[in-house]
């Protein structure tokens, strides 16, 4: 059968087996492997992307459900060549160490900075509950998302400011 | 790698659509919604289909929370973050807010759903046993029409149901009574697991405080989740108290049919069904007094 949906922003088709899962179609048809296999049983989450903007179990999804709609990966994470800030408080705050779990974890991360930008230590652990980590403990798991929260908002601060008019610099009363 | 066995995959573009192709293909077809109990049976070739009939673009039919004054009515289709998310939904049964924070995790929470979740019939099911505690009424559509079957009779067994090879779980309808509480209780060994034994329990009061009506829904011990009439008969036109919580307790401790398993022995499971159940109904009274 044909499938067509769009990943990481571009439109894909592809001639499937029906029982082909999203993981796999990402991973082997597409060459996308940044979003790694592991249980097969959607326990690990280590397959999480986004399906309409929402992270789901890639193991646990028929590529031909996602025929339609719109799939994000953590090679879509990054724009313009930027690292998301997700991505940075990952590498600023040791966030992994062997990495199997990171993508997504930073899916998940992603997801939940866009839905709640200021979330508690609780509220991140309950976000990444249905993942496995084996390395970190989950310490600097939870940090690195409280990091990549902390500069969103410094950079929204920042946008916040009114810029200064440039006729009263130097010559302000 | 686990990969389900071949199937044909269809796309339903309406209930209309999707009664139809199960007429055609019968027992060889199944629908799948969330797939997320579906699909790792398939993998382990515990089922097997030569059709899976996709209805997640069903939507618009089937995926909506429809709160009434006597009667909330919920769409097949509705995910589980859904129902964890309704604040109507919370307000008149607590019980789906307390069992859909610890139905598996948020991320299968984003996919699932009630329909599924009810059809895959698993006794371990939470959402199974919240409905079962709030007698929901499943509403069954065929190509001659609809039917509504209790919960108490949509489950005939484990991963059986009253849904025919031609027909599709369509709504669950909950009826909505005054000064009601309810409470959901469950015993994981980890985060996002199934059961040890999870309890729900619903309690309506009367004018003058004693009990109207009380219902219990038990999942994990036996092959359904379990409504325990004696417990309702036990409660009914009683004051709330903590020996009548322990009574129940009791019912449900005797009544039940754990088996022992990798969860946990059978006596263990008595005793979790027990305490469970009195926790239940503790809190499901609080809160049918804190409404008035």
């Amino acid at each position: 059968m044909q499938v067509s949906m769009t990943v990481n922003g571009e439109e894909v088709t592809r001639e499937i087996e029906g029982r082909l899962l999203l993981v796999h179609f990402l991973r082997d048809v597409l060459g996308l492997t940044g979003t790694h296999w592991g249980c097969d049983t959607s326990n690990c989450g280590t397959c999480v992307v986004w399906l309409d903007g929402r992270p789901v179990k890639s193991c646990t999804v028929l590529a031909a459900m996602a025929g339609g709609h719109e799939v994000r990966t953590v090679e879509g994470l990054a724009q313009n060549g930027e690292l998301d800030p997700v991505q940075r408080g990952f590498m600023e705050c040791h966030g992994l160490q062997c990495g199997f779990c990171t993508p997504g974890m930073m899916m998940t991360a992603r997801a939940l900075l866009n839905e709640n930008p200021d979330p508690s230590p609780d509220e991140i652990r309950e976000a990444i509950s249905g993942q496995i980590c084996r390395c970190t403990g989950y310490a600097t798991i939870v940090r690195s998302v409280r990091w990549a929260a902390a500069y969103e908002a410094d950079q929204r601060a920042d946008a916040d400011q009114p810029a200064e008019p440039a006729a009263t610099t130097g010559g302000a009363p | 790698m686990q990969v389900p066995a071949p199937f044909e995959y269809e796309r339903a573009t309406s209930v209309d659509h999707a009664i139809g192709l199960l007429e055609r293909l019968g027992g060889s077809a199944r629908l799948v919604a969330g797939g997320h109990s579906l699909l790792p049976m398939m993998k382990l070739r515990l089922a097997n289909f030569e059709y899976l009939i996709d209805i997640n673009d069903l939507r618009d039919e089937l995926g909506y929370l429809d709160v009434r004054t006597d009667e909330i009515r919920i769409g097949a289709l509705t995910r589980h973050r859904e129902l964890l998310e309704s604040d109507e939904l919370a307000a008149a049964f607590p019980i789906f807010r307390d069992a859909e924070k610890v139905i598996a995790d948020p991320v299968v929470r984003n996919w699932g759903t009630l329909g599924g979740s009810l059809c895959q019939a698993d006794p371990s099911e939470d959402l199974s046993a919240v409905c079962t505690t709030l007698d929901g009424r499943c509403v069954i559509r065929g190509q001659s029409g609809e039917r509504v079957v209790p919960m108490t009779e949509f489950h005939r067994g484990p991963y059986e149901t009253a849904v025919g090879d031609d027909e599709i779980l369509i709504e669950i309808r909950f009826p909505v009574r005054p000064r009601g509480g309810s409470a959901f209780e469950k015993v994981e060994r980890r985060a996002g697991d199934w059961a040890v034994v999870s309890a729900g329990a619903a309690v309506w009061l009367l004018d003058d405080g004693r009990i109207a009506d009380a219902r219990v829904g038990l999942a994990a011990v036996g092959p359904n989740t379990t409504a325990l009439p004696e417990i309702s008969a036990a409660l009914t036109g009683r004051e709330p108290s903590e020996e009548l919580y322990d009574e129940a307790g009791r019912l449900a401790a005797q009544g039940c049919r754990p088996e022992s398993d990798m969860r946990g022995s059978e006596e263990y499971k008595r005793h979790l069904a027990g305490e469970l159940t009195k926790r239940a109904l503790r809190r499901s009274v609080e809160r049918a007094r804190e409404r008035g």
